[in-house]
């Protein structure tokens, strides 16, 4: 009966290492383990044998059925982990081909930019404004020391609706508008679409954006302005950015400044872009004149302010390598969606 | 501005290397754009004498010359037909690079050497005007020079000429003198000034003529002086050197000397022929209605109303300011000559000027305001001049019409406000000095602003001088102290901000257009004559037809973006713009443009070449919901012009109409040549604003689990989804959570003119699960609404 078992059991350790099915695994289990089985039967017979034998015989036989059942399961485990990595090895794609492409919107350049210097000046305690684009003259010129017939007004080819009202030419205006209604301390940047009638061009359009910037307060002077503009320029252009103020000239102003960056490009030296001068012109800004402050009802003796211009236009043009400014105009969707 | 450094040096002794002045200068102020040199594009031209002249042996044309450069004798061919023996000429050596960046090498001429060019005035990039000597056809023959030397010192080529940006409240550096000013005060060095002075003059201008100003308030003065025995000629050639490194094209000696006396002093000069003046008489007066003169360049000119003319009793004979008259133009017979230095009100210069549509050298100064003072100095300096030069004999005296004689300004010396001002600790000495060697007096307590300094107006001004030599850059960057100012986005620009990444998150790309669109933009997008978008806002100097009016709609840009990128043949695209339209005001029809027009905000999206318009109104849905605007409606719109009438509806939100959307009319589509459908949706962002849900609190989720049950009914083709939804939603009870479509069939299984809509409802309750019996009855309930109010039929 010995000699039977282990005949049973590496007959069927045998058929299960030849199984390559589940359905052969439990052609094997029914043949030697199921109601009929050939162990089941030896079992059956365990009763002939004689009351010594029997114990050795029994435990025996269950060793055997144990081998078979670990056997059992460990094939059936070992074919379920093969046919897994089959279904993987099947499943696999080529992972170079392209992503199908979902259509997504992007935010245009000019915004993009527009949005990083206000959160500039915002986290700088600074305030927005809007105002009207077709403006009153006295706002973009009157009020800010430029009366009709000066010759200020030529540096700004002006579109006309009437004596009274103009395409406003800067957001400067703004300044005005805001001393009117509010009482210093006033930190405020309004950005803003503004017009002169220039022919459209790789560097001009007659509809362009500003951001108009405005500081009042007592005790404000030059080196406020210089801080202020020095860490917004460090912040637009990184913290090695070095830039200088000299002297010009705004009616609205006094004194007056324009910023220029040192060229990163020759770095200061002069070359093709910045036209051999070493610097790139970024912005004008000044004192606010006496004068303004007092048409707007502002003491020029107890407060002083600071206000500044800033051109978007060549700073995303800059920004991006534009080389011409209509692309930002055109809205061509291979352009738009570069952003 | 462009200031030739040798001339500046006669009044200061700035010799820094060009690189360093322009940086100090434009450091306090005076910006230089960039310098040059003419002699730079010239380099190896030499002067030669020509030692011999030979017939070409193989050229008829050509001879063959020997030419002494100094060190050694070329052998040179050319074909000027001028050439003859001993002359001095321009010698091109071997590797000499001519203007225009031609290159000049030892070459075989038909076979004989050529070591190199001699050249006419052109070739060196010089003018008849330059050399009126100057042969135009062959050789430039120089009157002298040393074999071997450099040629271009011998035309002042060598100099070096700085550009300067000239901001217009200072019209006293449109002159060397005023350059020189600012130089000295920028490098230290003294301000050597001349007086100038006549010696042999003759004669009194009293007995010859008078000046009368009719318009003191448009002329605060007139200076004139006088010469005879003209003799018009060439000017000499320093003269000639430095008009034309300044930029002026040197024309005769009395013309000459006006535009060096202009480029010099800054101050206009005017010349003409004594002979034309009636009765000796000058009067400066306004015009009168429709006058009509005819100025220098022959054109005839009908002049504005209230023109200052220069004019005689019986005629015009200059317009003040802005150009000569042609009747008294300086000529060959001219003998006697008016040289005329005067000042006008800029303004009216300016008015002038532009009203004629003419613009001179001299009207551009004018109108900035110039130095009354100054007329007489530059006066004197042409009479100089004309003495120096031989070209002709002053007579004595001047006339100086000066009703008003300028006082000047005085201002208090605030040096503590300048300080406080600027944010720089500058010390009074160095202020005063400053100012002082700007031309400002400090004295007491008071500063005295020199004449030419009519912008200095009070502390600002001076501060601004202080500082400027001071230097800017000295100026300390401080942090802004003071009080706190709460800064950020207000609820608006936060909206807009939201709004604007909504739409970009629903794959819609941004556009900026312009703002501007034409009358013939109305008839493209099939608007009515009697559409109050037709009322617009109109440029009075436009820059073209078609951006003459500021845009009433959004839909002429987008259409505009759309057809550019269709005929880019790109083949789908989904796009949006935040922009701005202009409402003005009506009175009588028309637009009133005594008030500033409305501005509205508008959100335009558009999309072609991929989807329906139900997918454009899904993402204007899933948009409105982005930014909390619920409970949008869609109705059917058929009247809208620009839309197509079977796919467009008017957007509304609780009953307030926000905006259109719809298929744009395949006619109007074919206006802008796009061959495709193309969606849009315009909406109105302030009313969007005003209808968003502020509040946002949180929902609990469901515990329980929905019961859906799908209804299908056969309705008249008339009846909306929308209408079936409410209708719906009204009798279904509390319990009805959603209602999706899911099918509209027509065909063979409903009767013609009739549809069958599908719709999947949702019940739920949120504290327990509803019963078969609660569903059944709240589906019956809204079965029998739809039988009652659109006689539908369930669908079996």
């Amino acid at each position: 009966m010995k000699q039977k078992l282990r005949q049973i059991l590496d007959t069927a350790l045998g058929d299960i290492q030849g199984a390559v099915s589940k359905e052969a695994l439990e052609n094997v289990r029914v043949r030697f383990l199921g109601k009929k089985g050939e162990l089941t039967a030896i079992l059956r017979g365990m009763g002939a044998l004689s009351p010594e034998e029997r114990p050795a015989m029994g435990q025996l036989a269950n060793e055997v059925r144990a081998k078979i059942e670990n056997a059992l399961d460990e094939a059936a485990s070992n074919m379920e982990r093969r046919a897994f990595e089959a279904r993987i090895a099947r499943e696999t794609i080529d992972v170079t081909m392209p992503g199908v492409r979902m259509a997504t919107g992007r935010k245009h350049p000019l915004n993009i930019v527009l949005d990083e210097l206000c959160d500039i000046f915002v986290g700088m305690g600074f305030s927005i404004a809007e105002g009207p684009e077709v403006e009153l003259d006295y706002y973009n010129f009157e009020a800010l020391n430029i009366p009709k017939n000066h010759p200020a007004r030529d540096t700004q080819d002006t579109f006309y609706v009437n004596d009274n009202i103009v395409l406003r030419t800067q957001t400067s205006g703004m300044q005005v508008r805001t001393m009117e209604k509010q009482k210093p301390p006033i930190r405020m940047i309004a950005p803003g679409r503004v017009f002169r009638s220039d022919a459209v061009d790789a560097n001009h359009s007659p509809v362009f954006h500003q951001i108009e910037g405005l500081v009042v307060d007592k005790g404000i002077t030059m080196g406020d302005l210089k801080g202020t503009l020095e860490i917004f320029a460090k912040r637009l252009y990184g913290e090695d950015t070095r830039v200088r103020f000299r002297p010009h000239h705004f009616p609205f102003t006094e004194p007056s400044a324009e910023m220029d960056m040192m060229c990163f490009k020759c770095q200061g030296e002069g070359c093709r872009l910045c036209k051999g001068e070493g610097w790139i012109e970024i912005l004008g800004c000044g004192m606010v004149h006496p004068r303004v402050l007092r048409t707007c009802g502002i003491d020029p003796d107890v407060y002083s302010g600071f206000a500044f211009g800033i051109g978007l236009e060549r700073i995303v043009m800059r920004r991006y390598k534009l080389d011409d400014m209509r692309l930002l105009f055109e809205n061509d969707a291979r352009f738009l969606s570069q952003f | 501005m462009k200031l030739p450094y040798k001339w500046l040096q006669e009044y200061t002794d700035v010799r820094q290397d060009p690189k360093s002045y322009a940086a100090r200068m434009t450091m306090t102020g005076s910006k230089v754009e960039g310098w040059e040199s003419p002699s730079d594009e010239i380099k190896n031209v030499v002067v030669g004498r020509v030692l011999s002249v030979r017939k070409h042996p193989h050229a008829d044309k050509l001879v063959v010359c020997d030419v002494d450069v100094g060190d050694k004798t070329l052998q040179i061919c050319t074909g000027a037909p001028n050439i003859r023996e001993n002359a001095l000429v321009p010698v091109a050596l071997d590797g000499a690079v001519l203007p225009g960046g031609h290159r000049i090498e030892t070459t075989a001429m038909r076979g004989e050497l050529s070591q190199g060019m001699m050249c006419s005035f052109a070739e060196l990039g010089l003018t008849q005007n330059d050399v009126p000597y100057g042969d135009p056809d062959g050789l430039l023959f120089l009157p002298e020079g040393t074999p071997g030397q450099d040629v271009c010192p011998l035309f002042g080529l060598d100099d070096v000429i700085f550009d300067f940006e000239i901001t217009p409240n200072r019209p006293d550096c449109l002159s060397v003198i005023g350059l020189a000013r600012e130089s000295a005060a920028s490098f230290g060095t003294p301000l050597r000034l001349h007086t100038p002075a006549v010696h042999k003059a003759s004669g009194n201008i009293a007995d010859l003529l008078s000046v009368e100003i009719d318009a003191p308030d448009l002329c605060p003065r007139y200076s004139a002086a006088m010469v005879r025995n003209i003799k018009i000629e060439p000017s000499p050639q320093w003269m000639r050197e430095r008009l034309r490194n300044a930029g002026v094209r040197p024309i005769n000696n009395i013309v000459d000397i006006t535009n060096y006396v202009m480029l010099e002093y800054g101050q206009p000069m005017h010349a003409f022929d004594y002979a034309c003046i009636e009765q000796n008489r000058i009067i400066v007066r306004r015009s009168r209605p429709d006058e009509v003169v005819t100025t220098l360049d022959g054109q005839q000119r009908r002049v504005a109303s209230e023109t200052l003319l220069i004019t005689d009793p019986v005629k015009a004979v200059g317009i003040a300011g802005v150009m000569g008259g042609e009747n008294s133009e300086i000529t060959e017979n001219t003998q006697m000559v008016v040289f005329e230095s005067a000042t006008f009100s800029g303004p009216s210069v300016r008015v002038a000027s532009r009203r004629i549509g003419m613009r001179t050298e001299a009207s551009g100064r004018f109108e900035k305001g110039l130095d009354c003072e100054n007329t007489m100095p530059a006066l004197l300096r042409a009479c100089e001049l004309v003495e120096m030069l031989g070209a002709g004999e002053v007579i004595g005296g001047v006339i100086d019409a000066y009703p008003n004689p300028k006082q000047p300004r005085v201002l208090p010396f605030e040096p503590d406000k300048m300080r406080a001002l600027i944010g720089a600790d500058i010390p009074d000495a160095d202020m005063v000095s400053s100012l002082e060697s700007l031309g400002f007096t400090v004295e007491n307590g008071r500063v005295t602003v020199p004449s030419w300094r009519d912008d200095a107006e009070g502390m600002a001004d001076l501060a601004e001088e202080a500082a400027r030599m001071y230097g800017y850059d000295r100026i300390e960057p401080t942090l802004l102290s003071g009080a706190t100012t709460i800064g950020g986005l207000n609820d608006w620009q936060k909206f807009e901000h939201a709004l604007r990444a909504a739409c970009i998150s629903a794959g819609y790309m941004e556009c900026v257009t312009l703002s501007f669109l034409g009358p013939k933009a109305f008839d493209r997008l099939l608007l009515p004559q009697d559409s109050p978008l037709r009322t617009a806002v109109v440029i009075q100097n436009p820059l073209g037809e078609d951006q003459s009016l500021m845009r009433t709609t959004p839909l002429h840009s987008m259409l505009e973006v759309t057809a550019r990128n269709y005929n880019l043949r790109t083949p789908a695209m989904k796009a949006f713009e935040l922009s701005t339209t202009y409402t003005p005001a009506v009175r009588d029809g028309r637009a009133d443009m005594s008030v500033l027009p409305e501005e509205n905000r508008i959100l335009t999206l558009m999309s072609y070449g991929g989807g329906d318009f139900y997918a454009l109104k899904g993402a204007a849905e899933a948009i409105l919901d982005m930014v909390a605007v619920h409970g949008l409606e869609v109705l059917p719109c058929k009247d809208n012009p620009t839309y197509h009438p079977g796919r467009c509806g008017v957007m509304t939100v609780r009953g307030r109409n926000i905006g259109v959307i719809g298929q744009i009319h395949p006619q109007c589509a074919q206006n802008y040549g796009i061959g495709t459908e193309v969606y849009m949706a315009e909406i109105d962002m302030k009313k969007l604003f005003a209808l968003r849900d502020t509040e946002k609190a949180y929902r609990p989720l469901p515990k329980y689990p929905a019961v859906t049950r799908d209804l299908a009914v056969v309705v008249h083709e008339d009846v909306t989804v929308l209408e079936l939804e409410k209708a719906i939603s009204a009798a279904a009870g509390e319990h009805l959570e959603s209602i999706a479509l899911f099918d509209v069939y027509r065909g063979s299984q409903v009767p013609a003119g009739r549809k069958s809509v599908a719709f999947s409802l949702a019940f739920r309750c949120f504290d327990r699960t509803l019963t078969d019996a609660e569903v059944d009855k709240a589906m019956s309930d809204a079965l029998h609404a739809l039988e009652k109010e659109y006689q539908a039929v369930l669908r079996a």
